[in-house]
């Protein structure tokens, strides 16, 4: 059954800021075990839809569904047990800079487990060796390159082996080198973790490569849904165009 | 005219609004206080920072307030003889109202700019957003600590500058100004109570509860980037100022 295939239920999403509208009566489903990839325009509410699944921001209206449950209306206690089953990428890592890169990753077994020190290191050890990081264990945020940042937080996302990761614009700022590595390593989450990838990104080469399922955001809907393959065979000019990458179309440059 | 009034009357509303927020922040950081985790470290971490970081600043500061009040006001009383109050006006003035407003001022100076610095940054870097993701919710892990270490170390600030404050009251007077000094500390027990004392610690403690609230509330609300953040930070210690000198006036006329 579909429904049972679907992690996360989207529908009817309206979301404005001040006169602004950003999601307009959004509608989408993300399929289970898939690396589920997000393209839009760069302000074009893709950061405003992930923020919306892991509860960062309320909607105006509409339902949003994580494992059957609608979180809208939940308070932020019953937020905290949701948010057990998710990690998350940020776009800049987010990593805490008061703390060095064993105690980022170490820090949610600190706060949700009761693992002995010991085991933390064990843990923090495997994530940091799954990213490529062994030995940086001391450095601190600031002394790592952005790509470094960016693994760093996937190993800080994947310590408490999340259901659902979530993954804001992964490769956006990084050398082509560092963005295939960053790719694969989403692949790789999907497939040595068993978690839900959801991606948001504009890198439409990368998106072909790894994505099991594309989903094309604009103008605050879903206008498009599939493979990479029916996507690039999509008729829809708007998608022609953003996949195409070209400045001509229906798509205003503004 | 109208106009002058229209904006007198806007301002006013801006800032009721703004206090509103920042009580609510308060109440939220209080339901927290009750609630596990209870991770001790972070408090004591804070309580360093906050207390024990301050205390070169905080003595230094009293010590020379103390000294040029007890040139003053020896000037003042030399012309009618009463030279032997210097040293229970020193000890008045430091213990009722001088130690905490220093304290209070020194300490947004030095912890209340950092605190709203350090959260602005966290807020801007979405390091806030990241806590609240793992969840852990950002006003217990960030704001409670602060504030229950402003409450309990500017008390203690205090003693310290009220201390420091009639030391150098006693070195300009007795040493340099030729007072007798049992007379100087016969005068301050005379006239100085604990009540006094007492009144200037609850003082500090409000102080020190409004220095890292609003220093936390500016930070925790911080928009746009770098900038954001150096606005906020000054806007923190400018609001902390204020509130300190306001509400010691209605704090003081409540109490003594």
């Amino acid at each position: 059954m579909q429904q049972d295939r679907d992690i996360i239920h989207i529908e009817r999403l309206y979301k404005s800021f001040g006169d602004f509208r950003v999601l307009d009566g959004l509608d989408l489903n993300l399929e289970k075990d898939r690396v589920n990839i997000i393209i839009g325009r760069s302000g074009g509410g893709k950061s405003v839809l992930i923020k919306h699944i892991i509860g960062l921001l309320k909607p105006d209206k509409g339902r949003i569904l994580v494992h059957g449950e609608d979180i809208v209306p939940m308070n932020e206690g019953e937020m905290a047990r949701v948010r057990r089953d998710f990690g998350m990428l940020f776009q800049e890592a987010a990593l805490f800079d008061s703390l060095n890169v064993h105690e980022n990753v170490a820090f949610p077994l600190h706060e949700h487990t009761s693992k002995s020190y010991s085991e933390i290191d064990e843990v923090v050890q495997t994530k940091l060796a799954a990213v490529g990081l062994q030995g940086m264990d001391k450095k601190m945020p600031a002394e790592l390159s952005g790509g470094m940042r960016k693994r760093v937080g996937l190993a800080r996302a994947l310590a408490l082996e999340p259901k659902i990761v979530l993954f804001d614009e992964p490769t956006s700022g990084l050398d082509p080198v560092m963005a295939a590595a960053i790719n694969e390593l989403i692949q790789r989450t999907r497939q040595e973790f068993g978690a839900t990838c959801i991606v948001i990104s504009h890198d439409i080469d990368a998106t072909m490569k790894i994505a099991d399922n594309i989903y094309m955001l604009y103008e605050g809907k879903i206008i498009a849904r599939g493979s990479p393959a029916e996507i690039r065979e999509n008729s829809d000019p708007v998608v022609r165009q953003f996949i195409r990458g070209e400045a001509k179309g229906p798509i205003k440059v503004n | 005219m109208k106009s002058i009034l229209g904006w007198l009357g806007h301002q006013f509303l801006g800032l009721l609004q703004e206090l509103g927020r920042i009580m609510v922040l308060f109440l939220q950081a209080l339901s927290w206080l009750v609630r596990p985790p209870f991770r001790i470290r972070l408090y004591f971490k804070q309580m360093e920072f906050i207390g024990v970081n301050s205390l070169f600043v905080v003595a230094l500061t009293s010590l020379f307030t103390g000294m040029v009040l007890a040139l003053q006001t020896f000037y003042a009383f030399s012309m009618f003889g009463a030279e032997s109050l210097v040293g229970a006006t020193v000890a008045l003035s430091m213990t009722r109202e001088l130690g905490p407003v220093i304290t209070g001022l020194m300490v947004t100076g030095r912890a209340g700019s950092a605190i709203c610095a350090e959260i602005g940054t966290m807020r801007v870097t979405e390091q806030v957003d990241a806590l609240t993701v793992m969840a852990i919710n950002p006003v217990q892990y960030l704001v409670l600590p602060r504030i229950v270490a402003g409450v309990i170390m500017l008390p203690l600030l205090t003693i310290i500058s009220n201390s420091m404050g009639i030391l150098g009251g006693y070195l300009v007077g007795v040493q340099l100004l030729d007072i007798h000094g049992g007379m100087f500390m016969n005068k301050i027990q005379e006239h100085v109570t604990m009540a006094d004392v007492y009144n200037g610690l609850i003082k500090a403690s409000a102080f020190g509860g409004i220095l890292t609230l609003v220093g936390c509330y500016k930070g925790f609300y911080t928009r746009g980037g770098a900038e954001g953040v150096g606005r906020s930070t000054t806007q923190a210690v400018v609001m902390s100022s204020v509130l300190i000198l306001v509400s010691d006036y209605f704090l003081t006329a409540l109490m003594f």
